[in-house]
């Protein structure tokens, strides 16, 4: 991409130190970010086996505060955010009345009355509207994006990395909790979450300490063979454990039931925006469902491309690639509910010719705690 | 420093030819490579079978994405490079040697009078990247 065309995007506060070591940037969303690095799949195998760093500073936050805010949240939000601990965080939808996707989210408990929503870039104002044209709660939504940079340290030896950083002992900090510490001397949320499916760490920091923060952590890494690793690998990664990309997996026409995650909605906590839809949909019955599959033929089957069964259209492919830590091509699509089964045999369309395809059991990759 | 051979020319489209006589031997650029990133798949077309210039020759896959490649010359192919079938990682590696593609026999040889000289090449990625 030129520096003009780039010169139209949107840029993290870490553009410089992409551009400066020559990463491969490309418009990702509106955002001039770096696909990869090294390499894509050196980048991938890097965070499966030591650790990486990834720029996820173009991810947008929402705060939300007031005393009702929790109410707000869980109005707006598939999970259940009473049962979420202060310091403890989870994955959510942000639904539609229809029950389709407005977002996928974090959402994080600050304090009873103060909550942290980490949410996709590209989708960043439609959520922040979204939750604001809802809020009848005695609550404040704030549009808090330009306050976080996010840097994510992934792999298994995240944690070692990080810990050299900072005073927080991070060993205690279980999986999907967070707190609020430092790192090297600047206020940090330090949240052991990812999109990796490694252990891992993600802090916000304020951007105007991002490019250093960054440094120290290569440094940090060295010894432990840390790379920054691009949207590519973080793709390929996401995609290996069954993390759904929005604008893939899950969009406005697609529900969590059909996504594969039904876990993420508590139909049992009271009213939220999408309860009826899903409601009507689980005692009707789903048309379709998410489901991953193994290339058997040679190819490899990509977003968009469509499914055949027995030579007939039943589906689409919502993310498609090679696999590096398998060493195979996977992928996730759209089937019927009567095909959406392990061991059923489809065909993908790979530039029009079928290519043979097997359901398999998901997530592809799954790590040895 | 990457070179790009003097004795080869090249199309906007990002593949090399060297001629040798009216056979042709066709790759891709180290830039289109470099571009398209870790190539796991190469699809070449068969022996015997006749290409046309600025016509889809095969394709090329990287983890990413997948890529027309485009014939620089018309006639027949005379080989293809088998080996990449099994290790198409070596496009990443040697794009500019062991890695070529194809060889065509050339039905239409003045056809590459039009193509880059290197130096233009290299001016062109220069302004495109």
């Amino acid at each position: 991409m030129s520096e003009a065309a780039a010169a139209q995007l949107q840029k993290t506060s870490l553009n410089p130190v992409h551009r400066a070591c020559n990463a491969k940037m490309v418009d990702f969303g509106g955002w001039d970010m770096p696909v990869q690095y090294s390499g894509l799949i050196d980048e991938h195998n890097t965070v499966r086996k030591a650790v990486g760093l990834f720029d996820v500073s173009h991810m947008g936050e929402i705060e939300i505060q007031g005393p009702e805010a929790a109410a707000l949240v869980d109005y707006v939000t598939t999970n259940s955010v009473a049962k979420l601990k202060i310091g403890q965080a989870h994955y959510s939808g942000l639904l539609y009345e229809h029950g389709g996707f407005v977002d996928d989210i974090l959402v994080h408990k600050v304090a009873p009355d103060s909550f942290f929503i980490c949410v996709n870039a590209s989708n960043q104002e439609k959520d922040f509207d979204h939750i604001v044209a809802h809020n009848t709660f005695d609550a404040e939504v704030i549009y808090a994006s330009e306050k976080y940079a996010q840097i994510a340290i992934q792999g298994p030896r995240g944690l070692e990395t990080l810990q050299k950083l900072t005073a927080t002992q991070l060993a205690g900090i279980k999986y999907y909790w967070f707190t609020d510490g430092e790192v090297s001397g600047t206020p940090a949320r330090i949240a052991r979450t990812g999109y990796t499916g490694e252990d891992g760490f993600e802090i916000y920091i304020d951007p105007s300490e991002a490019a250093r923060i960054w440094n120290e952590l290569l440094e940090a890494g060295a010894e432990f063979g840390i790379k920054p690793a691009g949207l590519g690998a973080r793709n390929t990664l996401r995609l290996e454990s069954k993390m759904a990309l929005y604008g893939h997996e899950i969009h406005a026409s697609i529900n969590p039931l059909e996504a594969d995650l039904a876990w993420i909605v508590k139909f049992d906590k009271g009213d939220f925006i999408g309860r009826e839809a899903l409601l009507k949909q689980k005692e009707n019955g789903l048309t379709r469902k998410l489901v991953g599959f193994e290339m058997r033929g040679r190819g490899i089957g990509r977003d968009g491309y469509e499914v055949l069964v027995d030579g007939t259209p039943a589906g689409w492919v919502t993310s498609g690639s090679p696999a590096p830590t398998l060493n195979k091509n996977i992928g996730l699509c759209y089937l019927p509910l009567e095909f959406a089964k392990t061991g059923q045999m489809i065909q993908v369309l790979i530039r029009n010719q079928p290519v043979d395809a097997e359901v398999v059991e998901t997530p592809f990759y799954k790590r040895s705690k | 420093m990457i070179s790009y051979p003097e004795k080869f020319v090249y199309t906007k489209e990002h593949e090399w030819v060297h001629a040798n006589g009216d056979i042709a031997t066709v790759g891709i650029t180290y830039h289109a490579q470099h571009e398209l990133g870790d190539i796991v798949y190469v699809d070449l077309p068969k022996i015997g079978s006749t290409v046309e210039q600025g016509k889809s020759l095969g394709s090329v896959e990287s983890v990413k994405a997948v890529s027309d490649i485009y014939s620089p010359v018309t006639g027949e192919v005379t080989e293809i490079n088998e080996a990449l079938s099994t290790s198409p990682e070596k496009l990443n590696e040697d794009p500019h040697g062991g890695a070529w593609l194809v060889k065509v026999k050339m039905t239409a040889p003045d056809e590459i009078k039009k193509l880059l000289s290197a130096g233009d090449y290299q001016n062109y990625i220069g302004a495109e990247s």
